[in-house]
């Protein structure tokens, strides 16, 4: 391990702001798509089972 | 979720696809996890610290496989355009449909962390460089086709012209790939090629790698559960329609 204490690995060389910020949006990014995904599935799914107890 | 609660049979949608694609989502997606886990912890704490660039080249660990997958997608997205206008296939477009947005979030991932790479080592946020500029072209194309297919009521019309939209612009992909050896460009040339030995540490090389296929491996994930949302939402769209017609038959002939 190449780090001698967390902060000298969350400095990141003098770096920090720019890696952690690509890493954190990329990982927002994901987080916000597989939530929002959730949620269609959840919408598409509820239509779904409603509309069955109407046409049976 | 349950499977039996979704009527197929009854309806024309492809009944082998949907549960297929559910019995894939969840190993796609602890692959995924696995897979950027260990490339994090290979680009993080195995992977040395670049010797020109101090330890802000640790961006290519994010910044490389976005910018990968937001050409592979846009290929097999308008792989799947051309099938479904070749052979009039619904799931074909259903498939472009649903990897749209993910190419489109990669392309701006790509352009983000390339921007956060670029002020540091280059002292620019954005340059109007070859590879810059047709990465940008290629969000505006997702876009397009998102929005072409939005715009369009009629669900067959906007499946095709948006397959077509998709398909012309193809050609920005090799120009992106090639643009760093076409034109004088300031993004640096490719790490990694079929022809030559990678230019970068064997640690590093391999953190990358893990990144790629984790990056992979969650596209095929989050696909595969909007592509089961568009054939739940274009099944309740058909099934609308068609009760709408029956009723506009009933109204005619009481």
């Amino acid at each position: 391990m190449k780090w001698g204490s967390l902060s000298e690995f969350l400095a990141m060389g003098g770096y920090g702001f720019y890696v952690w910020l690509s890493f954190g949006t990329t990982a927002l990014c994901m987080v916000w798509e597989v939530l929002m995904l959730r949620r269609r599935q959840g919408t598409a799914l509820r239509t779904e089972s409603s509309e069955e107890g109407v046409n049976h | 979720m349950s499977e039996s609660r979704v009527t197929w049979s009854k309806y024309s949608a492809p009944q082998a696809l949907y549960p297929l694609a559910g019995k894939l989502i969840p190993w796609c997606a602890g692959a995924s996890i696995l897979f950027m886990v260990a490339g994090l912890y290979l680009g993080f704490f195995v992977a040395p610290t670049d010797f020109q660039q101090g330890d802000a080249y640790r961006i290519i660990f994010v910044h490389v496989p976005a910018a990968w997958m937001s050409m592979f997608l846009y290929v097999v997205m308008a792989l799947w355009a051309g099938l479904g206008l070749g052979l009039k296939a619904r799931p074909s477009f259903m498939m472009a449909q649903a990897i749209a947005p993910t190419g489109a979030m990669f392309t701006f991932l790509a352009l983000l962390t390339g921007a956060l790479w670029g002020k540091p080592t280059w002292g620019a946020w954005w340059v109007w460089d070859a590879r810059l500029t047709s990465e940008l072209i290629l969000l505006f194309l997702y876009l397009g086709v998102m929005l072409l297919h939005a715009s369009i009521d009629d669900l067959r019309r906007a499946d095709r012209a948006s397959a077509l939209f998709a398909l012309v612009g193809v050609v920005n992909v090799p120009i992106i790939y090639f643009s760093v050896r076409w034109w004088n460009t300031l993004h640096q040339g490719a790490s990694v090629s079929m022809t030559a030995a990678p230019k970068m540490a064997a640690t590093m090389l391999t953190a990358m790698l893990l990144m790629t296929v984790g990056f992979w491996m969650y596209s095929i994930a989050v696909i595969l559960v909007r592509l089961r949302c568009v054939m739940l939402e274009r099944s309740r769209q058909t099934r609308s329609s068609q009760s709408a017609f029956e009723q506009g038959v009933k109204e005619v002939r009481p």
